[in-house]
């Protein structure tokens, strides 16, 4: 491989490529990945002077330690690691100057659980039906469908003229391992004893060690049902809260199935699903019912952080 | 996602409403839709909340679905053929399959290759078409606790649904053959052999 690439001297514990994600398959049941949180994808890739769907690394609890083989602008933004440039701190949520052969070196993690690290003209792994988000499960984008390993080197593109942002606001980091996180009523919250979703409400959930980029297992009391039929098969959308029969609630995230047949009692809404990215096992997650007006408010809301870091162009 | 319901049922005419829907809202090229899913009798519309007027959207499924309400019967289709070698290596719960339905495995074969499929709906993993509907006397339940490693290729059973495993994955379905199509490749024009509303037909090949 020639040309600019970063050169993985130590991959970290799950580190993938993501873009925004394989829209547009889910009909043949090709599954969306893309960012577990996409606010710090996008932050990252707006601080490094990319378009918001370019391509970043996410990182995950254990860094990578990466041998970067061009002179360019990086940005990492999310989780609060410790982070190093040839053993200077690297201050995150801002972009930085990087010159050929320097070291960036992940240690300690302070705070949430995935950080993404945007290069100036993106990460460029070869797109696979429109995406290179990586897939783990069906082996699809990224870097041969798979996470990073050590002695890789991952293509990157080059921008000659990479708009610097020295600051940002990113996003508000899970408190001690907690997390609340907004929900509405799912399609079969009727399936459920009366004011389940009221009650999933009172309590806080566990995050089990059985949990990854698809979803994460939920340790709680039992929801019980109300009816016991077996749902057709139907389509699923991240933030989707769906009880097996044992009653241990999965909340779905990036790397979800396209459809599925558990009833969904709730799903968090959009402007909490970075926040629900930033948890890991062994976490805690409160849930909040909320009404479509509070969800759209908070979007608008989360939105109007980013747009402050947004090249015009990319302002819909 | 936005989850259109139309009426709960495992059944061909619903089942194509969903699909005729499916592509009447793509043909629409709403702003801010990104993908949209037809399940058996639902419909999943993935869109972004903040490019998208929902309620405008809303509006156009009614009209579009009110559009297609007097589809009474589907239209015949031609099959498509996937060759299976059952039984043995290729299908090692053939004989399970057979003392389930209280027949030979000869008669299975004989009635699973029989019949055309509908494919209903694509899910699980890429390319994974549910298809049905199988013959009820061979339908068996399936494996109480899935194999961790089904080959690409192994075609199931589960009660009366039947499949193909595009790529190797774990599995519970009933295994009671195997074929060489491949299902589903990213690289063709058109990465899944089969899309929903489909009809199948299993042929038998290699006997012993």
């Amino acid at each position: 491989m020639t040309g600019a690439a970063l050169h993985v001297v130590k991959a970290g514990l799950l580190t993938t490529v993501q873009d925004l994600g394989r829209y547009g398959h889910q009909a043949s049941g090709v599954p969306v990945a893309g960012p577990m949180d996409t606010f710090s994808h996008r932050l990252a890739n707006q601080l490094a002077g990319n378009a918001i769907d370019a391509a970043t690394l996410e990182v995950t609890l254990i860094g990578p330690d990466l041998i970067v083989e061009a002179d360019t602008t990086m940005a990492i933004a999310g989780a609060q690691f410790e982070v190093t440039c040839d053993d200077r701190p690297v201050g995150l949520g801002a972009s930085f100057a990087v010159t050929r052969g320097q070291r960036l070196k992940f240690g300690r993690i302070v705070q949430g659980a995935r950080a993404y690290i945007a290069v100036a003209g993106g990460i460029q792994t070869p797109p696979m039906l429109g995406s290179r988000a990586t897939h783990l499960v069906s082996h699809m984008g990224g870097l041969n469908g798979r996470a990073l390993q050590s002695g890789d080197r991952v293509p990157i593109g080059n921008n000659p003229r990479p708009r610097p942002v020295r600051k940002s606001v990113g996003l508000t980091l899970p408190s001690k391992g907690r997390a609340l996180l907004r929900v509405m009523p799912g399609p079969q919250a009727d399936w459920f004893q009366a004011d389940a979703l009221r009650a999933i409400a009172s309590v806080s959930f566990r995050i089990s060690p059985q949990s990854n980029r698809m979803g994460y297992r939920l340790q709680g009391p039992p929801l019980v049902r109300s009816r016991e039929d077996e749902l057709i098969s139907e389509p699923l959308g991240i933030g989707a809260i769906q009880v097996p029969a044992a009653g241990e609630p999965i909340l779905l995230m990036a790397d979800r199935q396209t459809a599925g047949g558990y009833p969904k009692i709730g799903y968090v809404i959009a402007a909490d699903l970075p926040m629900a990215g930033q948890l890991a096992p062994g976490d805690f997650i409160e849930f909040h019912v909320c009404t479509h007006h509070e969800a759209v408010t908070a979007l608008i809301a989360r939105e109007r952080q980013l747009l402050r870091y947004a090249d015009l162009k990319d302002v819909p | 996602m936005l989850l259109v319901e139309l009426e709960p049922a495992i059944d061909p005419v619903v089942n194509e409403r969903a699909i005729l829907l499916a592509s009447r809202l793509r043909d629409r090229n709403a702003r801010g839709v990104r993908d949209i899913a037809p399940g058996y009798c639902t419909l999943g519309v993935h869109y972004d909340p903040l490019q998208t007027d929902l309620a405008a959207l809303e509006q156009a499924i009614e009209r579009e679905f009110a559009a297609l309400a007097s589809l009474e019967a589907v239209a015949a289709r031609s099959a498509i053929e996937i060759p299976v070698n059952y039984g043995g290596e290729h299908g090692p719960d053939l004989a399970a399959v057979a003392t389930h339905a209280g027949c030979s495995t000869a008669e299975v074969i004989k009635r699973h290759s029989e019949r055309t499929y509908r494919v209903y709906m694509l899910g699980f993993v890429p390319g994974f078409a549910y298809m049905g509907r199988v013959d009820p006397s061979i339908a068996a339940p399936r494996h109480r606790v899935p194999r961790e490693r089904v080959r690409a290729g192994s075609v199931g059973i589960a009660g009366l649904q039947t499949g193909v495993y595009p790529v190797e994955s774990p599995g519970g379905w009933q295994l009671i053959g195997h074929t060489t199509t491949i299902m589903f490749d990213p690289g063709r024009d058109k990465p899944s052999l089969l899309a929903a509303g489909d009809v199948v037909r299993f042929v038998p090949v290699g006997h012993r």
